[in-house]
């Protein structure tokens, strides 16, 4: 499976942070956010988040399989 | 016993734990700074804040803020250290240390630590006011990340 994070107001639109999403052969990150708008259309904001894969920033065409971590990071606010 | 120099807490923070990461015998200057909950934004009144973070990524991109730093100034030592949960007004939210052997930076350097966080690290400011909350996002009033992960040299 792939594990997706949510944080913040995606969190709060989703009513939680976590989620489980079947692996596909040859899925990327934009696929994925895809799937999730699709799947999950309270998840407004989705498509400006910043991905990440396995704890580091990642590009639209990074491919995602079964065990990554995918995190969509909506633009940061600490300090 | 080594203690991390990039942590997020959700305890208060100890300016001087994170002062102490960073200082050595050729050290000629340490700066700190010291970011603390602020009560009135744009005439607005905060009551109090929460922090959230995806914290294992968080002190990745704290750690890496540091090597970005003794990149540019190879004898520089940093630490940071980041409060999520709630916070009241004073609060200290984040402290960054930085010594060098010669203070300019120094100065330089914990700015540029500061203005980085507010760029790339994943955690996020949740303003309660008396009429409601918001999560706060896009504080430096960009969009997103333009050039895909976000680069250093976009706030130079």
């Amino acid at each position: 499976m792939i594990r997706v994070l949510l944080f913040a107001e995606l969190e709060e639109r989703l009513g939680r942070r976590e989620l489980q999403l079947k692996p596909e052969n040859g899925l990327n990150v934009e696929g994925l956010r895809e799937r999730l708008i699709t799947d999950y259309p309270e998840l407004q904001g989705i498509e400006n988040a910043m991905p990440a894969v396995n704890e580091e920033y990642a590009r639209a065409d990074t491919k995602v399989s079964d065990g990554d971590t995918v995190a969509f990071i909506p633009p940061v606010s600490g300090g | 016993m080594t203690q991390s120099r990039f942590t997020i807490t959700d305890e208060a923070v100890d300016v001087t734990a994170v002062i102490d990461k960073v200082t050595h015998r050729n050290a000629g200057a340490v700066n700190t700074f010291i970011g603390t909950v602020r009560e009135m934004t744009k005439g607005k009144k905060t009551l109090y804040l929460k922090y959230d973070a995806y914290v294992p990524m968080a002190e990745k991109q704290l750690a890496r803020i540091g090597d970005e730093i003794v990149r540019d100034f190879p004898d520089a030592e940093v630490a940071i250290t980041h409060r999520i949960g709630e916070l009241d007004i004073s609060d200290i939210a984040v402290v960054i240390a930085v010594a060098t052997p010669h203070r300019a930076d120094a100065f330089e350097a914990s700015r540029f630590a500061i203005e980085r966080i507010k760029e790339i690290v994943p955690i996020w400011k949740k303003e309660h006011w008396e009429d409601g909350s918001s999560w706060i996002g896009d504080q430096r009033e960009t969009t997103a990340y333009p050039g895909g992960s976000p680069e250093k040299g976009d706030i130079e």
